[in-house]
């Protein structure tokens, strides 16, 4: 928890600077506050932001930044005889890394003295027998290089500390000093501290835009490397999904157009319930309802919104596909053996319709109210009844907001994860019966990424792939959805 | 108008002059029952919907209650120090505990008139290894040797399930095994008449911690909710400050260009970027490229706060935005500067509304799981971290993610844990929701 | 004038919105083929009565009616009149111009469409040639029958809308304010339509300006705080009132 220690001195030198600064304001005007051009407790934050903000910034990107460079360094003492066949440098990295754990495991157990984990030789010491004894387990045998490394690792990371806290620290005095010193009577220490107040301000709201980049970093990256071990044109349009663990994934074919498939037939079977039932619901609710009923039906068909969809997950595996087994399996009320196991593009398109209900009906209930109440009277004055009206008026006067929120809920639909983790099953098969198990982009990306995942085989980086295909594909439907609903609301606005 | 026009009017096709408004011609019969159907298409939808809503929960009660009890056998046992003594010298010390207690409980259903035999593999199939929880008992209270202590034995799985309903005499076939034998039932059955079995709250469900198949109905789910709530702390330190921060910038300060523009895109697309991706995200940036711990609830934390800060952001904004104008002039009419008239005036006026949505935000990061599964906080956890702070960093679960783990798991024991820790989340879902409600009602102005 | 067959009897008419007591005791007689002006302050109760006509108020739902209407001697208010027949009969035409978001051709077909009244499209194109003759939009309209309904100027669109209340083939026409959205001009032709169409229908008008009662006008009701006040020859109404209130009105003393 070194980390830990270091920002609370910074921060406690921060607040002891706010209230010397405080004082040494108040000093300075001789007691009487009038005459300072700030409120003294603007001299105080002054001193404060100068001391906590640059230094504890310094120490935030020297986290990130450190590994980083340490594992630069110290990948280049691994030399590439030790590297297995058709492995990568990247592999033997992650066994230097769980090495220097388990060596400040072993250390912490008191298994080794500091001074053994240092200098300790793969050569002459069993070194994973060692670590054993403490509950570190090594996946092999240790080779010498990778135990110099894991050493190097280990020193880098120690001296990169020690300087972390010599940075932060001399930083966080400079800061304190050099407030202190300017402060005087007629130091405008209000402004100086909002102008800081608006750079954090600013800071917090680039925050999204930070996001935005990560996210695309994090995708691109990985899946230009996995494009460097598996051919593009094979990805997206290879019709079969089979990975291979064995060979580090060198016989997986890794084709995304079954769980492309699967995503849209269970978003289909989703919308086919969502989308009538929400609009409907609606319809009913805007329309028809009384204020009453309204006020009871809408806030719980909402209440579907909330749930966290880990719950439909469960509910599609354990409720609502053996009762569909029951209605369409073998034996089942039906007499039909359509279905042989619970989990299908039938099971997780259904509950996933259920939990998109709210989402529709709400949507189109905003957008079904949006339509101006003139046009209503003027088909219900002409005689036309209140289902014509809505028909033949309202619903295409929405039509284009309707859409909207059906883009959506599908592009929901394509993005949820744990209810086709749960309900849709683990077989990638391109297949046109909803009763059978099918799989999708999303629950391959978790099955590919859990676990101990290797980032640099194939099977792993597949899941980048596939994350970029989601992405694309909801941010290219919400973009649409968005600037439809958005042209909509212009019309009547 | 010209002639023309009156003429072909004269002329007008279906001109349906003089019906009597008291009676309804048949087109109008049609339309009237194409009315009612539509608008029982509503009804139905909205039935629909309803059922839906009753079924969801009626399957999270139904399978989930029984999460929440757990059978016990209850028995004031009396060890003796000549016993203990005998037993810690033996070499299978346990078993020599197990015939001692084996020996005690005969004796004591005898007592209630009740004909039955018990051998060691009898109690083993109701109780599971009886003696190793009594020895660890006295190891740890030796001063209680030669009193009687109350024990609340937990039973084994399938005698709790038995009393659950869960499993009947159906699912043993023919001998029976090791784990259970057709007359166990009736042995069951009998003991329970005697009061000696009997159904408790299972604190240990909500206090405990994960645990295998040898063990299943110990299984429970305080550790994840302790790692939930590390992460809640995590976000709600980060998403608030940096939420109203963002909101405030951006509603009260930032000048329109294209910066300005980008932000709001970027905030309203991310609002939008499936779950998963922002696990990707965490499992690139944070752990790959950072370095930082694989199942860390501070990870954990981060994710979340990312993927909740468009949703805190928007609530702000809107929070803000419903303060009148009026109020910022009045501050600056009287020399308080912009920064002063925001924080002083607006940011208190619009905190009952920020609060509101910071806590729904909250709640749709606490029921978040597919994230959390990329970061790896789904491992096994059999034990509370060692101190706070080193909870952060250490590996935890979260209440989804021990969830979707036992979902995941064969043994139906482990289902039934899944339903019970789903009321759990739930219990809080609503909670948190109910006060963001409770705040709206109590704080909301209307200008 | 008065020669005329009385189209509308209302009798004791009250409306109540919730509490309020909008309109209170009307009794007034309409006559076939006349233009009646409803006059009247704002919040005088004037439109709530119009719309008591057709029965649009049965939209509202705190809105509820008692007394009696009778449109050619029947209650429209009995429990066995359906509203949309009533409507077919009664058309409307709102305060603002409202075009449904359609072609012009299908804005007009929209009523004969619904009520079935063509046979085929022959029929049905004659019908909507018809009404757009009759609103007098026939010529600047027939080249573009399949452009949208909202793109014409407010004038063309609130003609637009009486093309449409007419293509129902209904035997009363109500206007509320049909010319207070529009310029000068639109509403020298919208009134001078509505003259033409007092051949046909009754013609009800509710309307904000003395000047418009005057000119379009046969009768003229002034209503004023839910009370009709007086009724009778708009010529006397607006040289000779018989009540004071009227006359405050009419001199601008009250408004």
């Amino acid at each position: 928890m070194q980390p830990f220690w270091l920002v609370t001195i910074i921060v406690v030198l921060a607040l002891g600077g706010f209230l010397l600064g405080r004082m040494r304001a108040l000093q300075s005007a001789e007691g009487d506050a009038r005459v300072l051009h700030s409120r003294p407790n603007y001299y105080g934050a002054n001193v404060f932001m100068l001391t906590a903000v640059p230094s504890l910034i310094v120490v935030a990107l020297w986290m990130v930044f450190q590994p980083v460079l340490i594992e630069a360094n110290v990948s280049q003492m691994i030399p590439d005889r030790i590297v297995p066949e058709g492995g990568s440098k990247g592999l033997v990295m992650s066994d230097v890394r769980r090495l220097a754990d388990g060596l400040d495991v072993a250390v912490a157990e008191g298994a080794l003295t500091a001074d053994q984990a240092t200098n300790i030789r793969a050569e002459f010491t069993n070194i994973r027998e060692r670590l054993a004894e403490v509950g570190v387990v090594l996946g092999s045998n240790v080779e010498a290089e990778v135990l110099t490394a894991a050493q190097a690792y280990r020193a880098q990371s120690a001296t990169g500390a020690l300087l972390m806290a010599a940075a932060g620290l001399s930083l966080a005095v400079a800061g304190l000093g050099w407030s202190l010193a300017r402060i005087g009577v007629g130091f405008r220490a209000r402004n100086a501290v909002e102008t800081g107040m608006l750079a954090l301000l600013i800071l917090a709201a680039s925050i999204a835009i930070l996001t935005t980049i990560g996210i695309l970093f994090s995708l691109l990256f990985n899946t230009i490397e996995f494009f460097r071990i598996y051919p593009a044109a094979d990805f997206f349009f290879g019709t079969t999904w089979a990975p291979s663990f064995s060979g580090r994934g060198g016989d997986s074919e890794l084709g995304v157009l079954p769980l492309l498939w699967g995503t849209f037939y269970i978003s289909l079977v989703a919308l086919l319930v969502a989308v009538p039932i929400g609009l409907f619901a609606a319809i009913y609710l805007s329309e028809y309802a009384s204020p009453t009923v309204r006020s009871v039906a809408k806030p719980l068909i909402e209440v579907l919104a909330g749930i966290p969809t880990i719950v439909y997950g469960l509910f599609a595996l354990l409720t609502v596909g053996p009762l569909l087994v029951g209605v369409f399996g073998r034996d089942g009320a039906l007499g039909v053996d359509w279905m042989s196991g619970g989990t299908a593009v039938m099971t997780a398109g259904l509950v996933m319709g259920i939990m998109l209900i709210p989402f529709v009906s709400s949507l189109s209930d905003d957008i079904i109210n949006a339509v101006p109440q003139a046009m209503r009277d003027g088909s219900l004055g002409l005689g036309a009844t209140h289902s014509e009206t809505i028909r033949k008026v309202v619903l295409p006067a929405a039509l284009p907001g309707i859409v909207g929120a059906i883009l959506l809920a599908a592009s929901r639909a394509i993005g949820e994860t744990m209810i086709v983790v749960l309900g849709a099953g683990a077989a990638a098969r391109l297949d046109l019966n909803p009763f059978e198990a099918m799989t999708t982009v999303t629950a391959k990306i978790v099955s590919q990424l859990t676990g101990d995942a290797d980032f640099s085989s194939a099977v792993a980086l597949v899941a980048f792939a596939l994350g970029t295909t989601l992405f694309v594909v909801t941010l290219g439907l919400n973009v649409l959805a968005l600037y439809i609903v958005r042209k909509y609301r212009e019309q009547y606005e | 108008m010209t002639d023309a026009a009156t003429d072909g009017l004269a002329a007008a096709p279906g001109k349906k002059k003089r019906s009597s408004l008291l009676e309804l011609d048949a087109r109008t019969k049609r339309r009237n029952a194409a009315e009612a159907r539509f608008k029982a298409y509503g009804i139905i939808a909205i039935t629909a919907g309803l059922c839906f809503l009753v079924g969801l929960v009626w399957a999270i009660l139904s399978n989930g209650l029984p999460a929440f009890q757990q059978a016990v056998v209850k028995l004031d046992y009396t060890m003796t120090q000549e016993q203990f003594d005998e037993a810690e010298a033996a070499v299978l010390k346990t078993a020599v505990y197990t015939d001692q207690f084996v020996a005690y409980f005969s004796d004591r259903v005898r007592e209630q008139g009740i004909e039955a035999e018990f051998d060691a593999d009898t109690i083993e199939r109701l109780l599971g290894k009886v003696g190793g929880t009594i020895r660890a008992f006295y190891r740890e209270n030796p001063d209680h040797i030669g009193q009687p202590v109350a024990f609340e034995l937990s039973a084994a799985s399938r005698v709790d399930r038995y009393l659950k309903g869960t499993f009947d005499r159906g699912d043993v076939s023919g001998e029976g095994n090791r784990f259970f034998v057709p007359s166990d039932f009736d042995l069951v059955d009998t003991l329970q008449e005697a009061g000696f079995i009997a159904q408790v709250f299972n604190w240990n469900f909500i206090t405990g911690v994960d645990s295998g198949v040898d063990n299943a109905g110990g299984a429970g789910i305080g550790a994840s909710v302790l790692g939930s709530f590390l992460m809640m702390i995590v976000v709600l330190l980060l998403a608030l400050p940096i939420g109203v921060a963002a909101s405030i910038y951006l509603e009260e300060f930032a000048p329109k260009n294209w910066f300005t523009d980008f932000i709001e895109v970027n905030i309203s697309n991310l609002a939008a970027v499936p779950s998963i991706v922002f696990g990707i995200l965490g499992l690139a940036v944070f752990i790959q490229f950072a370095g930082m711990p694989q199942s860390a609830p501070l990870v954990g934390g981060l994710v979340l706060t990312l993927m909740t800060l468009p949703t805190i952001i928007i609530s702000t904004r809107a929070s803000l935005k419903s303060v009148p104008p009026s109020i910022r002039d009045a501050a600056l009419g009287v020399g308080a500067s912009k920064m002063q008239a925001v924080f002083h005036h607006v940011l208190p006026l619009a905190a009952p509304g920020i609060l509101t949505g910071t806590i729904i935000g909250l709640a749709q990061a606490l029921g978040e799981t597919a994230p959390l599964l990329l970061i790896g906080m789904v491992g096994f956890i059999a034990r509370y971290p060692d101190s706070f702070l080193g909870g952060f960093e250490g590996p935890n679960s979260a209440m989804p993610a021990q969830i979707y783990n036992w979902a995941s798991r064969s043994d139906v024991v482990f289902t039934e844990k899944a339903w019970g820790g789903i009321i759990i989340l739930l219990i809080f879902l609503v909670s948190m929701n109910l006060i963001a409600i409770l705040l709206r009602r109590r704080f909301e102005r209307r200008w | 004038m008065s020669t005329n067959e009385i189209k509308i009897s209302a009798k004791d008419v009250q409306v109540y919105y919730g509490e309020t007591h909008a309109i209170k005791d009307v009794s007034v007689d309409i006559e076939d083929k006349t233009v009646t002006a409803f006059i009247g302050p704002s919040g005088c109760g004037k439109s709530t009565f119009l719309r008591c006509i057709n029965r649009m108020n049965d939209t509202i739902d705190v809105a509820r009616v008692e007394g009696e209407i009778k449109l050619d001697d029947e209650d429209i208010y009995d429990k066995d009149v359906d509203p949309v027949q009533l409507r077919a009969k009664v058309g409307m035409v709102f305060q603002k111009p409202n075009p449904f978001p359609k072609s012009i051709y299908d804005n007009v077909a929209y009523g004969p469409k619904i009520h079935g009244l063509a046979k085929n499209k022959a029929e049905l194109d004659q019908i909507v040639e018809n009404a757009l003759k009759r609103a007098a939009l026939w010529d600047e309209a027939k080249d573009r029958l399949q452009a949208p309904g909202t793109g014409l100027s407010g004038g063309q669109q609130q003609r637009l809308c009486i093309a449409r209340a007419v293509a129902t083939e209904p035997e009363v026409l109500l206007m509320d304010e049909p010319c207070s959205a529009l310029d000068p001009i639109a509403t020298a032709q919208v009134e001078e339509l509505i003259d033409e169409l007092k051949q046909n229908y009754s013609v009800v008008i509710v309307t904000h300006s003395m000047q418009q009662a005057a000119r379009v006008s046969q009768k003229t009701a002034f209503f004023h705080l839910g009370n009709l006040v007086e009724y009778g020859e708009t010529g006397q109404i607006f040289t000779n009132p018989n009540d004071k209130r009227t006359e405050s009105y009419i001199t601008g003393r009250i408004g």
